[in-house]
């Protein structure tokens, strides 16, 4: 193996073949560029600026989630005078003030925090029930594939905000982030579920996964290992669009009355709803929370979109 | 077909009761008195109590109850509010208004998100395609509240051009804006839906085939191209109509719509639990029903789906 002829042996698990024209075949060019998903994925990505606007806005936006003192030094809630009810942009209060007298501004910036918590919760509790469900059901099969996919049609026959809206009618004193979260999450597995048990049959049927159980792995080591990996990219197109989805639910919430409770937490929803009575006279209160929510969830739906695409190899050669 | 629709009906009736149990589970798994949980803050009195429990059949085992409280919903006796109003009255009366917003919206939908979806698929790339993708992906990140509280402002305050709440009796002029602020979301769907479709059935031999034997494009468009690519829109009218249930309540809450979802919202407001609990689970068994009839319709649409197992 000298350097003029960059070749790598591939490792090999039943006997040692002669070093004949066989050799050849299965030598793999180490020079050539490594191809697979992910990568191709990512070269697609990295070429698209409108990836590049998302990205910068979803990280500034999680920035003031995290940070919100470096934006606003007003306190959201605390500091709420009557005498500037309605009133317009002053030094200091760029947007202005609510019918209460809270400045605007440091609303929305704290009120960023909640939404994406929302949002993360949820995610990863629909993503984590949906690969663990859809994945047994489409590997086993069977009765349990059946028994699975019909408690996920159960769910799935029920709107899942009108199933928020009860949960969180009976949480009347006890609301907090990660109820709203169980209330969201708890209905909304199912279409992960099937999504990434439709890809598990796709994949179960590949080569490497009969070589897996062929050395001798267990079935459930397989799926961990083989199957589940492989099989996750729409899951995460999914999952990306199911926080912009989150987001709104916990807004929707809030704006129907039964979201977290306004005096202990910032929430975008509370906020919109509350300018409802202030419409004509001060439609400020209305439009700036309203841009914020649009634009992030704007923003994460874009992300899927872009994401989708670069995973998709027909997309990517139509364009 | 027969059998097709034998086996779909089959398959709804686990769906049916999973889901009524699900929604009464909710309310009556939870820890504590259900009924006095219903009441949140206030101290209800011993009537309140009792009507209630008895509505519920609370002296029953679990089951008992969910198949009692069932036989009655079923029966068309949905129970009473906290102020003592039947939740059939308020149904009988808010339902038809509901009707006509959700049929209006349908039509501007299926009517606005088709035609714009089939242009733009046949015109890709063009400045229309560009301008009808941009205006749905911004149609679908607005919440239909935000959208609802924008177009009442801009339109009904700002131009004027409609009346900001819907009027006594609920004219059909005055529920166009909340129609259009309902449609929206489900619009910008098919759009993308119909013009991923156009693209996909125009590359199709048969409509290459078409062109072949000599027929114009007035009639292979409608005929070849537009017929085939419908049938995944009507595959997603289920999920459409599952917005438009919870978009209607929104809706109506805000334009003050004398519709069902006006009173579900309203019923929100005043934390009436009991009126809630009714109304939702209407709702998921309309739900259920509309899904049943969505998938025989898309097996009369397109016969390869009764073949399947």
């Amino acid at each position: 193996m000298s350097s003029k002829n960059p070749v790598r042996r591939a490792p090999r698990y039943v006997a040692e073949v002669d070093e004949g024209g066989l050799g050849a075949v299965d030598a793999v060019r180490v020079s050539e560029r490594k191809s697979n998903l992910w990568l191709d994925a990512w070269r697609d990505l990295r070429s698209r600026w409108l990836f590049w606007v998302t990205s910068v806005l979803i990280l500034f936006i999680i920035f003031v989630a995290l940070f919100p003192g470096v934006f606003t030094n007003e306190p959201p809630n605390d500091n709420c005078q009557l005498s500037v009810s309605n009133a317009g942009p002053s030094p200091g209060h760029p947007l202005g003030f609510t019918k209460l007298g809270c400045d605007i501004f440091s609303r929305i910036v704290h009120g960023t925090g909640t939404s994406l918590s929302v949002g993360i919760i949820v995610t990863v509790m629909v993503a984590v029930m949906g690969i663990v469900l859809g994945a047994f059901a489409g590997y086993f099969g069977g009765w349990l594939d059946s028994f699975l996919m019909r408690i996920g049609d159960i769910f799935f026959a029920i709107p899942y905000i009108l199933a928020a809206v009860v949960i969180m009618s009976m949480f009347l004193h006890d609301r907090n982030i990660w109820v709203i979260s169980l209330a969201i999450g708890f209905f909304s597995w199912p279409a992960t579920a099937r999504i990434l048990r439709s890809e598990v049959l796709r994949v179960k049927q590949l080569d490497y996964v009969m070589a897996s159980e062929a050395i001798g792995l267990t079935k459930l080591r397989t799926m961990f290992t083989h199957v589940m990996p492989n099989s996750l990219a729409p899951v995460i197109v999914i999952s990306t669009v199911g926080l912009a989805g989150a987001i709104v639910a916990e807004a929707t919430l809030s704006f129907l009355g039964v979201g977290l409770p306004n005096n202990l937490f910032m929430s975008w929803g509370n906020d919109i709803s509350a300018a409802q009575t202030s419409l004509r006279t001060a439609p400020q209160t209305l439009i700036y929370p309203s841009i914020a929510l649009s634009l992030t969830v704007l923003a994460f739906i874009l992300l899927g979109e872009l994401v989708r695409d670069a995973l998709d190899p027909r997309t990517r050669a139509s364009r | 077909m027969f059998w097709y629709i034998v086996r779909r009906i089959l398959q709804g009736i686990p769906v049916f009761f999973g889901s009524t149990l699900i929604i009464f589970a909710m309310v009556f798994a939870m820890p504590g008195n259900p009924v006095l949980r219903m009441f949140g803050e206030r101290t209800p009195n011993p009537a309140q109590v009792a009507a209630l429990e008895a509505m519920y059949h609370l002296d029953q085992p679990f089951f008992v109850r969910y198949f009692l409280y069932l036989g009655d919903v079923v029966q068309g006796n949905l129970g009473y509010t906290f102020a003592g109003q039947s939740v059939n009255e308020i149904l009988a009366r808010t339902f038809p208004t509901t009707l006509r917003l959700a049929l209006l919206a349908v039509i501007i939908q299926l009517g606005i998100g088709v035609t714009v979806g089939l242009i733009s698929g046949l015109r890709k790339g063009s400045v229309f395609d560009g301008t009808a993708l941009v205006i749905s992906l911004l149609l679908i990140s607005m919440p239909v509240f935000v959208l609802g509280f924008v177009m009442q402002w801009f339109f009904g305050i700002q131009l004027g051009i409609f009346r900001p709440t819907v009027g006594a009796g609920a004219p059909w002029a005055d529920l166009i804006l909340p129609a259009i602020v309902l449609a929206a979301l489900n619009m910008a769907y098919v759009i993308r839906l119909t013009r991923a479709s156009v693209l996909e059935t125009a590359q199709q031999d048969f409509v290459r085939m078409a062109y072949g034997k000599g027929l114009t494009r007035r009639r292979v468009i409608p005929v070849h191209i537009l017929r085939n690519s419908l049938i995944p829109v009507t595959t997603n009218l289920a999920a459409d109509f599952g917005i438009l249930i919870v978009g209607a309540t929104v809706t109506e809450g805000i334009f003050n719509v004398p519709g069902v979802g006006n009173e579900l919202f309203k019923a929100i407001n005043r934390h009436d639990t009991p009126e809630i609990v009714s109304i939702v689970t209407i709702l998921v068994i309309v739900y259920v029903l509309v899904n049943l009839f969505i998938d025989l319709l898309y097996g009369v649409l397109d016969p390869r789906i009764r073949y399947v197992k």
